[in-house]
């Protein structure tokens, strides 16, 4: 009897995977559709959809618009969120956990609620179709992720280390650059790309700020499948699922390195 | 050259005193920039939705009132309580299998499980939605199958199902990692001991597995169930006009019709909602605390 348990759980849990993973295997195969059209199974076999990608200024700004976004606010909200995540942990343990459940509110707050907020501050500032305003904006959203990125290495971390160091009469900034950094540099770096990611991929808040002047890549994305049936969204998902592929394998392979030396 | 090291480590350890005493009050200042963005960007712009919600167009509640008289709005607001517990009470019953599974199989299999959790964040969050166009369509790929099959083919874009299907993809990794967190500490002799003093393995299972993991099944649900009430991209590209959920609702009124009191006062509505379940959970959380520093 417990194999036959065994078995309809693998089942279910095969059935789960697919689920899961059923997005990816549909956009991949679409993306070298011969027509211009979402139905499945693609008809015969292009690099069309790719071309026009590279070639197309609509999408072509769209992403470098929103590589320029996510680059600032990678390098902004991982200094940002990094000290607050020395403020957390060092403060006394009831300040900090106040400090850190109000740091990652980000996260819970309704997208549309939070997004009308900000476009109403934006067209009274004029932040509105601003790469500040996207910056801004995606700042806050990806402050979350680096704190708790940076928070995990923080708590393993021997702060003994940092007295032994200053003890030897390194400076606090000495003691930072040469002990603490190099130590927590996986959660900082994991907290870097978290804060490249949410802001690469936010939508709604994008949707509400953007202006025909400034758009990122998920606006062109969302309009583009709002208008027509075009397979370039296909292309761009699947060269975006590859450059994620690609980046956490050399992260994994880092860390194995790191790992065994 | 002893007595100068000699001094060398009483300035420093004096100093270090000094520090560590001094310490905690100066490191919060560290977070004052995080809270300087929250405050501009997060929490002025709450406030400015709030106050346009009791002072657009007239002052007082009656935008509030006008939401909750109206009888769509009413109907908005309950779909989209519905469609967040039927997502969580969906993605509950896959995630718990298969975070089960993830538990008692091989460093292999665990390694291609996990994989399968991790790998749809790495496809874009809205080419994600446009698969499930693809894939829910009425000549789509769940139909051609239905249809292979030789049954007959259901609607499902622009329906509730649909919906709730396209959104429990995308969250349930918040489910399962959650509940395989929790899954991974319990100490299975537990079960052993209660097979061996005459407990069937299904009965041990109910009584000394499930209320063990029970933290992870809230943290997860909570995650959840709030993260659905906010939901917009996915209903707005999945769904049809039957199946609008209150974030459409709030677009369309500052969007469309640039109602600002109206508009907001259905984000507050959804933003009380949101915080009175977080309020709601946070002992079911305290509690997962707390068991998990015994086990420590």
């Amino acid at each position: 009897m417990p194999s036959f348990s065994r078995i309809f759980l693998g089942l279910f849990c095969l059935l789960v995977a697919i689920l899961l993973l059923a997005p990816t295997l549909v956009v991949i195969p679409m993306s070298f559709n011969g027509n211009k059209s979402l139905a499945f199974p693609p008809v015969g076999f292009s690099w069309q959809w790719y071309e026009n990608f590279f070639s197309n200024p609509d999408w072509t700004t769209s992403f470098s618009n929103s590589l320029i976004v996510a680059l600032i606010v990678a390098v902004v909200a991982t200094v940002i969120g990094t000290l607050a995540a020395f403020g957390v942990t060092r403060a006394a343990a009831r300040t900090g956990g106040l400090l850190r459940a109000l740091l990652i509110t980000p996260m819970v707050v309704p997208g549309v609620v939070l997004a009308i907020g900000i476009y109403a501050v934006y067209l009274d500032t004029h932040l509105v179709g601003t790469v500040t305003g996207f910056v801004l904006a995606h700042t806050m959203l990806a402050i979350p992720f680096v704190l708790i990125a940076v928070q995990a290495s923080l708590e393993v971390f021997d702060r003994r280390l940092e007295t032994a160091a200053s003890s030897l009469g390194a400076g606090r900034l000495t003691v930072f650059r040469t002990v603490t950094l190099p130590l927590i540099l996986p959660g900082v770096l994991s907290g870097a790309l978290f804060a490249f990611i949410t802001s690469f991929d936010e939508i709604i808040v994008a949707l509400f700020i953007t202006s025909p002047y400034l758009k990122t890549l998920p606006v062109q994305i969302y309009s583009s499948i709002t208008r027509d049936a075009d397979p370039t969204v296909a292309a761009v998902g699947t060269l975006l699922f590859i450059a994620t592929s690609l980046i956490i394998i050399a992260g994994l392979l880092l860390g194995m390195r790191r790992g065994r030396t | 050259m002893t007595a100068t090291h000699d001094e060398g480590l009483r300035v420093a350890a004096v100093r270090s005193a000094f520090l560590s005493r001094f310490r905690p009050r100066g490191a919060v200042w560290l977070a004052a920039p995080a809270v300087l963005v929250l405050l501009v960007v997060l929490a002025y712009p709450l406030g400015i939705v709030v106050w346009r919600s009791f002072t657009d167009p007239t002052v007082g509640v009656d935008n509030y009132v006008w939401f909750f008289q109206s009888a769509v709005n009413r109907t908005v607001l309950q779909r989209t309580f519905v469609v967040a517990a039927w997502v969580t009470l969906v993605s509950l019953i896959c995630a718990y299998p298969y975070a089960y599974a993830m538990t008692i199989v091989g460093k292999n299999v665990r390694l291609a499980l996990i994989l399968c959790v991790l790998v749809p964040f790495w496809l874009s969050g809205v080419v994600r939605t446009l698969a499930w166009v693809i894939l829910l369509q009425d000549s789509g790929v769940i139909n051609s199958i239905l249809r292979g099959l030789g049954l007959s083919p259901v609607k499902l874009i622009r329906t509730l199902p649909g919906v709730v299907i396209g959104m429990t993809q995308v969250l349930l990794p918040f489910m399962i990692l959650p509940i395989y967190s929790v899954m991974k500490g319990i100490d299975t002799r537990l079960l052993q001991a209660a097979r061996s003093l005459g407990a069937k393995p299904w009965k041990a299972f109910l009584q000394i597995y499930v209320p063990l993991s029970l933290p992870g099944v809230y943290a997860g649900a909570i995650i959840v169930f709030i993260l659905s009430l906010g939901f917009y991209i996915t209903p707005a590209l999945l769904g049809g006009p039957r199946s609008i959920l209150l974030s459409s609702l709030v677009q369309n009124q500052v969007l469309s019709l640039l109602n600002w009191g109206r508009g907001g006062a259905m984000g507050v509505v959804l933003l009380v909602a949101t915080f009175v379940l977080l309020a709601l959970a946070a002992p079911l959380m305290r509690q997962k605390h707390a068991s998990s520093r015994r086990e420590a």
